[in-house]
């Protein structure tokens, strides 16, 4: 079963405590929304319980297996990961980097397989990009940007996705834009973990969601169970109207 | 055939071209036919002993040593995603000149031939290793050229306290022939020594070629994607440190050959980092074969060093190339 579960996960850097016994599963099928205030751990979070980042303590598996001891590739063909940092380095034509996302079947820019291709032109199709296909990414807008970054990483046709603010600096549009491909991921049968800060957003795309505050999961559940001011003032200090899942915020508490 | 195949081929021929034009000109310069004539073994005993003893192994030194530092420099460019990173600027050759010449000074060159080479590569080695650790702690590839050129500001420093101390006129021009770079008088034997270097160099440059298209979503990506880190960096290291250090052993510091080959190349393969390793290595390999060509035609009192013809035109270059960027920037 392709599943990410983390189990008491910690991690430390000199004497801060940046996770701190977190525990969650992530299945196919569902989109979790990963919320909490800058610092509180969601990137550490997120990279120890992939094994990108060696942890302190607790369990992490993917797919069964620790995460730690996956080689990148076959983590990679596991979960595709998109981190916060997303640069590109070169003037690469936006079909090229999608293609990115196949390195860890063994293909290169070069030299794709048929099922490389399919897979490449799928991911194009699925964040509609198709038509941009042969542009160079220097030239695409914030939002261009952020599909490819989608496309790529759903180029891998990895069973999971774990995305580290993905509808960072997104217009409204563009931010509804990137979780409906999201959501259609998951009702492909995907499972998504992604950082949000929208909690509007969150509660209006997710199954269930993580509060996170001072490096502990804090609350979880459904939007519905889990969602009200008392929470927001809790996690992030601010004063919010909640009704149902409409959320306005009201300033700081 | 795709563009970069395309490439690969024309340059090819052009390499083979300009090694036939580099035995066939020069002082006595002969016929094509006299060439090919003495190549496979006939003609003239005087033109078989020009050509393969005096011109071809010079014009194959050239050659290999341009291939070794396009190669090079496009390798440490994936790596840093940086398209000023080359073993001159980032301090690489330097090094490996300065324990070369470390060693010949103290006459320990004597002791076998495979000194000199083995001296430089474990310079350059060290030079690139120290820069990839740095690479670890900062993200800023402008602190890696400043560490760079802190090592070249060092080793150039250290290369003058040498020459300072220099005992006799002699070990001086020796010292000179490795800071300028030139390939004149070199022989086949000097090519064997630096050669299986060279060659080993190359191919674990090439063999790790794909992992740096995968650098260019930057390193997390990177690792996502599914590329071992530490692997990629250890060969990238391994690769430039080795074919570099025996490229200074062979033609001494030849810079910014590693920075205008993979520029020139880059576009032509649609900006892809691992199929621009190898056009870079042919086409800086022609580049120097040229411009030793140059070098021996131009008529001047004392021959022009390769080297220092190199960076006439590479220094340039490398500063269009930064304030290029920094405009787009």
């Amino acid at each position: 079963m392709s599943e990410l579960v983390a189990a008491g996960l910690t991690l430390t850097a000199g004497t801060a405590t940046l996770v701190d016994g977190a525990s969650f599963r992530l299945r196919p099928r569902e989109l979790v929304a990963l919320l909490g205030p800058n610092g509180a751990g969601k990137t550490s979070l997120l990279r120890a319980s992939l094994g990108i980042q060696k942890r302190s303590g607790g369990e992490a598996t993917l797919g069964g297996r620790d995460s730690e001891r996956l080689s990148p590739a076959a983590r990679a063909r596991l979960v595709s990961y998109l981190p916060q940092a997303r640069s590109i380095a070169w003037p690469n034509v936006v079909r090229d980097i999608v293609a990115l996302g196949r390195f860890s079947h063994g293909a290169s820019i070069g030299a794709l397989w048929a099922a490389d291709r399919e897979a490449v032109e799928r991911a194009l199709e699925a964040c509609d990009l198709a038509h941009l296909a042969n542009r160079r990414s220097d030239t695409l807008s914030g939002g261009e940007l952020a599909r490819l970054h989608c496309a790529r990483a759903f180029a891998a046709e990895a069973p999971l996705l774990v995305a580290d603010e993905p509808v960072g600096g997104l217009d409204p549009f563009h931010q509804f834009r990137v979780l409906d491909i999201t959501k259609a991921f998951v009702d492909r049968g995907g499972g998504a973990l992604i950082v949000l800060h929208d909690v509007a957003l969150a509660a209006r795309y997710a199954n269930r969601l993580l509060w996170m505050k001072d490096g502990c999961i804090v609350a979880r559940g459904t939007p519905q169970e889990t969602l009200s001011a008392e929470r927001l003032a809790a996690i992030y200090g601010v004063r919010a109207r909640v009704d149902g899942l409409r959320v306005a915020l009201e300033g700081a508490a | 055939m795709t563009p970069p195949a395309l490439l690969l081929v024309g340059f090819a021929v052009a390499t083979l071209l300009a090694l036939g034009a580099a035995c066939g000109l020069g002082s006595t310069p002969m016929s094509a036919e006299r060439v090919l004539a003495a190549l496979l073994g006939g003609g003239d005993a005087g033109d078989r002993l020009v050509v393969w003893e005096i011109r071809l192994p010079r014009a194959l030194a050239a050659f290999l040593a341009g291939a070794a530092l396009g190669a090079s420099g496009a390798a440490l460019q994936g790596l840093f995603r940086n398209p000023l990173a080359e073993p001159g600027v980032l301090g690489v050759s330097a090094t490996a000149s300065l324990t070369a010449t470390f060693f010949l000074y103290y006459g320990l060159a004597s002791l076998s031939a495979w000194v000199l080479p083995v001296a430089a590569i474990a310079g350059a080695l060290a030079a690139t290793a120290l820069i990839a650790v740095a690479a670890v702690f900062t993200r800023s590839i402008v602190t890696l050229i400043l560490i760079g050129i802190g090592i070249a500001s060092f080793t150039g420093a250290a290369m003058s306290l040498l020459m300072n101390l220099a005992p006799h006129p002699y070990a001086l021009s020796d010292m000179i022939n490795w800071m300028l770079g030139s390939v004149a008088n070199r022989s086949v034997d000097d090519i064997a020594l630096a050669a299986p270097f060279l060659l080993l160099g190359l191919i674990i440059l090439y063999g790790s070629r794909r992992g740096l298209a995968a650098l260019t979503l930057g390193e997390e990506a990177a690792a996502g994607v599914g590329l071992n880190l530490l692997r990629q960096r250890a060969a990238t290291v391994l690769g430039a440190g080795l074919s570099t250090g025996a490229s200074v052993a062979l033609a001494g510091v030849i810079g910014f050959v590693g920075i205008v080959a993979p520029h020139i190349v880059r576009p032509l393969v649609a900006h892809d980092p691992a199929r621009s390793l190898a056009p870079s290595a042919l086409l800086a390999g022609l580049l120097l074969v040229l411009a030793d060509i140059g070098v021996r035609l131009i008529p001047s009192e004392q021959e022009l060093r390769l080297g220092v013809v190199a960076a006439l035109v590479g220094a340039p270059v490398f500063v269009w190339i930064v304030v290029r960027r920094g405009v787009r920037e």
